[in-house]
């Protein structure tokens, strides 16, 4: 992921942290991100993704490496010099000062004239759609409300980047999409880079330009979303985002992109990915909605042949459970129209896909 | 008041007004030595008892004539100033040094935490006759006793333990996160200091300040041994009052004290109050 040629507007190189100077928290960290981009660090509880954030805002040391902004390294400045915002999962709103005082806030430090203050104010608390609640306490407002404010608080002097840890951790699933869509809208209209950490990977999938995942202080990619999804790099990738159905089995031929896969129900053609080699045990990923259940009029290219457990009345679709001989359980999503078929229990079906929906990983 | 509850027995019922009862008569076994000398202090006669006339009410009775005293006896005013000057000088001392030290011990950095706390804490603790003593012999290297500075840092030591409780105790509710939030938008750690953790901790502050002040108001060992005779206090002059001229002024600047410490206990509670409600905590 370096890239030599242009200088990025923020660089992570081989950043390292350790809280006890024995084990590594952040193993290695590089990371390029370009001006104007929306980043999400995602993983799993303790993959070290708070750290991250807290060593470019500059409240944690970065034990060895160097982060840069714009070619600059920022390891020895001090965390009020850096000009980084940042959105808290408590907010951390000033509570003895007013919506529009802590707005203001950030500002009268810069020494802006108070008439420009007062005017730059207004103008962020418009674009939160807060205007009315300038003279408000934030212990005055809504979980969402106060979110809005926080937000405002961290953009308004315009800083280089914002960092947001969990910004919507704290709020229900109705606020917490409104908030999404919000964020998403402000980053389109202002542009500001944004180095994002989430739990949740709906999330990180709908907002993101790219994400990070993140697991035992290492990236295990960082792509945007899409990539993600359809191209994980590993098995750990390829569980972590969304459901993933694994097949044990056996690489046999490797022919450029394409693998040969012996399974218990027999062989499958699959995408290789790295590390993979002849005659290595592998897992072969596929997603439960790029599996389709005999007959069907989908092109198709493997067969796996599995017993039929039962099925999961859902809503919009359905979900079937399958076992295979070596009792791996395989899920698969069906659409609820009229194609949805009906098994008894212990019947035998053909699961039918594609070698491009087909990845094997090296075990 | 909420009726009883309708299962409640004639045992319950009894434990409900015992309480009441208990607890009104500790409030008045409390209340009345103090509120006693109220009225003795507007005595028209030179006795510590009521006379007939204050009983039978006659207004001829009562008279001010005690409070007047104070005014004119030049010893009275003089301890009068003595106390407010030993007062706010020593409170403001501790004041200051009991919230900085408070901060400091609050960081989770700090080390050695809890013996410093003990040993900050102490003069609370330590019998004040021996402080008095320790400090007289300390004093007497520096040319301090007898001195005002020697009585107000003597005070302002044993000020500083009120602040650091008073203080620790608001921090305690402060969050880390608002001095982060404060340093990421630009501020210096000196100016969110000022800017977000004094006005948040503000109430602490103010109490502890206050009981600094009444410690030292009230204190009268440590002014036996320290104090000479141009830094008599209130408490001293009442001492000796009692000794050579036995008459009411003393209850009236008793009733004076009470009624200072009154008035200071509900500016405490109308801060506290104001603070939390700006905080939207009511
Ligand atoms: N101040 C600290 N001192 C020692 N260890 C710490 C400290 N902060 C975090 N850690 C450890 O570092 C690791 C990474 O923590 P971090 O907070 O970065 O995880 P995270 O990815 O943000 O997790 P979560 O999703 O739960 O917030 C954890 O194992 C944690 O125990
Ligand atoms: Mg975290």
């Amino acid at each position: 992921m370096k890239d030599t040629k242009a200088e990025a507007f923020l660089r992570f190189d081989n950043v390292k942290k350790s809280y006890d100077q024995q084990n590594l928290v952040v193993k290695g960290f590089d990371m390029d991100v370009q001006e104007g981009e929306f980043i999400t660090l995602l993983g799993p509880s303790g993959s070290g993704k708070t750290t991250v954030l807290m060593m470019l805002a500059g409240f944690e040391s970065v034990t060895s490496g160097d982060i840069a902004i714009s070619g600059k390294s920022i390891n020895k400045t001090a965390p009020n010099k850096r000009n980084i915002g940042m959105v808290f999962q408590n907010y951390a709103l000033f509570p003895h000062m007013t919506v529009a005082e802590n707005l203001a806030y950030p500002l009268s430090v810069r020494k802006m004239p108070k008439a420009e203050i007062k005017d730059r104010v207004a103008e962020y608390l418009a674009l939160v759609e807060l205007s009315a609640f300038g003279d408000r306490r934030p212990g005055q407002l809504s979980g969402g409300q106060r979110q809005r404010v926080a937000l405002a608080r961290a953009m308004i002097f315009q800083p280089t980047l914002i960092l947001m840890d969990e910004p919507l951790g704290a709020l229900d699933k109705n606020l917490r999409e409104q908030m999404q869509f919000e964020i998403t809208r402000l980053h389109k209209q202002i542009g500001f880079t944004v180095i994002y950490v989430t739990h949740d990977q709906t999330e990180a999938l709908s907002m993101s330009d790219r994400i990070a995942v993140f697991n035992d202080g290492v990236v295990q990619q960082c792509a945007p979303p899409a990539e993600l999804y359809e191209r994980p790099v590993n098995a750990f990738v390829a569980e972590f985002i969304g459901e993933n159905n694994f097949v044990q089995g056996r690489v046999t031929r490797i022919e450029g992109e394409i693998a040969k896969v012996e399974t218990d129900t027999g062989t499958i053609t699959t995408q290789t990915s790295e590390g993979l080699t002849e005659g290595a045990q592998c897992r072969v990923s596929i997603r439960p909605e790029k599996l389709f259940i005999h007959p069907t009029t989908h092109a198709h290219d493997n067969a796996l042949t599995a017993t039929f457990v039962t099925r999961i009345y859902v809503g919009d679709f359905i979900r079937y459970y399958f076992r295979l001989p070596d009792s791996t359980d395989i899920i698969v999503k069906v659409l609820n129209d009229l194609s949805a078929p009906e098994f008894e229990e212990g019947a035998m079906a053909q699961l039918l896909s594609l070698t491009k929906d087909c990845i094997a990983f090296a075990d | 008041m909420s009726p009883l509850p309708d299962y409640y027995t004639i045992w319950h019922k009894a434990g409900h007004y015992g309480l009441r009862i208990m607890a009104a008569l500790v409030l008045i076994f409390l209340m009345l030595p103090i509120l006693v000398i109220m009225p003795l202090s507007f005595n028209a006669e030179p006795f510590f008892t009521f006379t007939q006339g204050m009983l039978s009410l006659d207004p001829d009775a009562y008279s001010t004539r005690w409070y007047q005293e104070i005014v004119d006896d030049q010893k009275w005013r003089i301890a009068i100033r003595n106390s407010f000057l030993v007062g706010i000088a020593a409170a403001s001392i501790a004041t200051v040094l009991g919230t900085l030290a408070a901060v400091g011990l609050a960081s989770p950095w700090m080390p050695f935490k809890r013996v410093i706390t003990a040993l900050l804490l102490s003069p609370m603790i330590v019998p004040l006759i021996i402080i008095a003593a320790g400090m007289f012999f300390f004093y007497t290297q520096f040319n301090l006793v007898g001195t005002f500075t020697g009585l107000i840092i003597a005070h302002a030591a044993l000020g500083v333990p009120f602040v650091i409780i008073t203080v620790t105790a608001t921090l305690s509710g402060f969050d880390r996160s608002l001095f982060v939030a404060g340093l990421s938008l630009g501020a210096s750690p000196i100016k969110v200091f000022w800017d977000v953790v004094i006005p948040l901790i503000r109430p602490g502050v103010i109490s502890g300040g206050l009981f600094a002040f009444v410690t030292s108001f009230d204190e009268v060992v440590l002014v036996l041994f320290l104090a000479g005779p141009e830094q008599r206090t209130i408490p001293r002059q009442m001492f000796s009052g009692l000794r050579e001229q036995i008459n009411p002024t003393i209850l009236a600047v008793a009733t004076l004290l009470v009624v200072l410490s009154a008035t200071m206990l509900f500016v405490l509670e109308a801060l506290r109050r104001r603070s939390a409600r700006l905080r939207g905590q009511e």
